[in-house]
């Protein structure tokens, strides 16, 4: 499957400060028994979201008009427990392109990469700077830019560097999946093998 | 030069290429595949024209979705029935050996992959499913990964990864009465926290982890994924290969010999450097369990539920959270809250072992009238032996019953959820809101105490009741 390219993005964000957010709230496992990737971003953050009788809550900050935007900012320790890609795909299916977090569990963070959607790593403070600028003023603008390795809060000077492998970010500006890149060295693999037995 | 870890040697041993500046193309040899991470790798690899590459080191069985009552009808939920034959037909299409539902093998991916004898030491292994570090228990490499990683494995045999940080946990000393493996990986993750282990692999060691059986170091190396490590992995020993010898696909006679020659060089050299290496007393750790929603929120039996001066500034909101969740106050006592439910079962906590545990402790002892108890092995296999040993029996003299084996309430994809509000303390690996069903209350727990509270209706330390 390709990926979207992704390069810079300027966007509003939704705030979404609670820590320790795993990938049972991002899609519940009741969701999970679809065999397509598509829809999953319908139920995305599901009991956040709706409560039983499927009214909308109004707290929940994705039900408040205010706040719209393909970056997600989240708390720490974003995305742990299950493996289940389901939580990258709803997240993107919904409409998001980054997220934002001062820690990320590592199987998501993956899964995040795999799917053209950015992991932006950043501090404590600097995440809790955006959290107070964005519920703030919620039409604040981001900026991530991930040829520089930047995220700013647009009309300021206030940014700060993220990480990213290398090759990761080749493969995230160009659109290339590593499955791809595996089959064209699969004689390489095979070599492999036979060296092995 | 600086000797090697467990953990180097057997990544090192499988490293196909190192792309510069990149991760690593690390070659799997098992690969375990369940019905619902893998539909979407599978379409995947049929929009390629291309067939699975190694479908002799392929695995596959459903779990997940499947019931744990009447497992010889079809399944009534439709898109359940739909993923379990889907994984059926995929694997037909590709070769792929399958334990179906009503197969003698077939069960959680993480209990029939040891009890095969599939799980080997020094192996890399792979599912998609974090729980896979349940086989480092055996010394291999073993972690969970996407549905995108399960395609490059069904593709290639193979996944890019980055290659983690090293720590090591030490256990020293005696258990004390009514501990069990259990307890100290609940022990270990209050310590450390649910993200403590993150960007680590971690191999577990000292006296308290030697003494345990395959099943104890199973259930500590599953619960990694909890602290937020990749896998956990324990050197294998006499313990190892005695569980090994004689399973379904172990080595036999004289090769079983020269593997055990091999895996006994798994272990970590003297001098071999951890980024971070933590120890500690196994006589501190008492019967634990869990209060809150993340699996890092652990306490003693015999305590208190923390109160906010105890919690980091920048966790506060989130205890908050997880209190009101639970509809728990700060600072009071564990013990005697009141318990609707009771789950037996998991990757974590299904093993013949657990249920032993569990049936030895309720013997001559009856259910409390208001607990519902599901008891569910964790394959066909235990479910077999279960049989074979009386438990079954022991159990309904007792007031429980043995289900049929799955994954079950442990993540409540299929009719064994938790009803909305209800408190469950289980056995599972975790305390998620809503992981149990929608609204669902639960506290972890050993299969020990679990009995215990199965009896008394109520937040129990075991150790008091056994002798
Ligand atoms: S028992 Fe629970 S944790 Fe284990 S594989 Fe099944 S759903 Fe996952």
């Amino acid at each position: 499957m390709a990926i979207e390219k992704v390069n810079t993005i300027v966007s509003t964000a939704v705030p979404l400060s609670i820590e320790n957010v795993d990938t049972d709230q991002i899609i519940p496992a009741r969701f999970l028994k679809a065999t397509t990737r598509e829809g999953f971003g319908e139920n995305l953050f599901r009991d956040w979201r709706y409560d039983k009788a499927g009214a909308t809550r109004e707290d929940f900050v994705l039900n408040q008009d205010a706040y719209s935007g393909t970056i997600l900012v989240a708390g720490k320790n974003f995305g742990s427990g299950s493996s289940r890609e389901h939580a990258a795909w709803a997240i993107y299916d919904y409409g998001f392109r980054v997220v934002v977090s001062s820690f990320f569990a590592d199987i998501f963070k993956n899964n995040s990469l795999n799917n053209g959607l950015l992991p932006v790593q950043v501090s404590e403070e600097f995440l809790q700077k955006l959290f107070t600028t964005i519920e703030g003023d919620p039409s604040t603008e981001i900026l991530v830019s991930l040829p520089d390795q930047v995220i700013r809060i647009s009309g300021t000077d206030i940014e700060e560097s993220f990480e990213i492998n290398p090759y990761k970010k080749e493969c995230l500006l160009n659109g290339y999946t590593d499955i791809d890149y595996l089959i064209s060295i699969k004689d390489k693999i095979e070599a492999y093998e036979m060296h092995r037995n | 030069m600086a000797g090697k870890t467990l953990f180097d040697k057997v990544w090192d041993a499988h490293v196909v290429e190192e792309i510069p500046g990149g991760p690593s193309v690390l070659y799997i040899d098992k690969h375990l595949v369940h019905e619902v991470t893998s539909p979407q790798a599978f379409a995947g690899i049929d929009a390629r024209g291309m067939k699975v590459f190694r479908p002799e080191n392929t695995v596959a069985t459903p779990d997940h979705n499947v019931p744990t009552v009447d497992q010889h009808l079809t399944i009534h939920d439709e898109l359940s029935r739909f993923q379990v034959n889907k994984l059926t037909e995929n694997c037909e299409n590709h070769g792929v050996p399958l334990y179906g539902l009503n197969h003698p093998y077939q069960g959680i991916v993480h209990v029939i992959g040891p009890e095969l004898g599939i799980t080997q030491p020094g192996m890399t292994i792979v599912c998609g499913d974090s729980h896979t570090s349940t086989h480092g228990a055996f010394g291999s490499v073993a972690f969970g990964i996407g549905t995108s990683e399960v395609e490059m494995v069904l593709t290639t045999q193979c996944i890019l990864q980055p290659k983690p940080k090293k720590m090591r946990i030490n256990v020293e000393g005696e258990l004390r009465k009514g501990v069990t493996a259990k307890d100290i990986i609940l022990y270990i993750i209050s310590k450390i926290s649910a993200s403590g282990g993150t960007g680590y692999f971690i191999e577990y060691a000292g006296s308290a982890i030697r003494g345990l059986s395959m099943e104890g170091r199973m259930t500590i190396c599953n619960m990694s994924i909890e602290s937020g490590a990749r896998g956990g992995l324990i050197a294998p020993d006499a313990t190892t290969y005695e569980y090994i010898r004689g399973r379904e696909f172990a080595p036999k006679g004289k090769e079983f010999d020269e593997a055990v020659s091999r895996w006994e060089q798994l272990k970590t050299d003297e001098g071999a450097v951890f980024d971070r290496e933590i120890t500690y007393d196994a006589a501190d750790i008492s019967p634990m369990i869990t209060y809150g929603t993340n699996p890092g929120m652990g306490a003693k039996i015999e305590a208190r539920i923390p109160t906010e001066a105890d919690i980091e500034a920048s966790g506060q909101n989130s205890f908050r959270k997880s209190l009101k969740y639970m509809g728990f106050e700060a600072g009071i006592p564990l013990e005697g809250i009141p318990v609707d439910f009771v789950f037996v079962g998991s990757c974590t906590n299904g093993r013949i072992e657990d249920l032993r545990t569990f049936a030895s402790f309720v013997k001559g002892k009856k259910k409390a009238d208001h607990v519902t108890a599901w008891i569910v092995p964790g394959s066909k296999q235990v479910e077999k032996q279960a049989i074979e040993e009386g438990i079954d029996r022991a159990l309904k003299e007792s007031g429980f019953e043995l289900r049929q084996p799955g994954c079950s309430a442990c993540l409540a994809m299929n009719d064994d959820k938790i009803p909305e509000g209800k408190l469950a303390v289980s056995t599972s690996n975790r305390n998620f809101e809503g992981r149990q069903g929608p609204g669902a209350r639960t506290m972890l727990a050993s299969p020990l105490t679990a009995a215990a509270v199965a009896v008394t209706g109520k937040v129990t330390d075991p150790s008091a009741l056994i002798n």
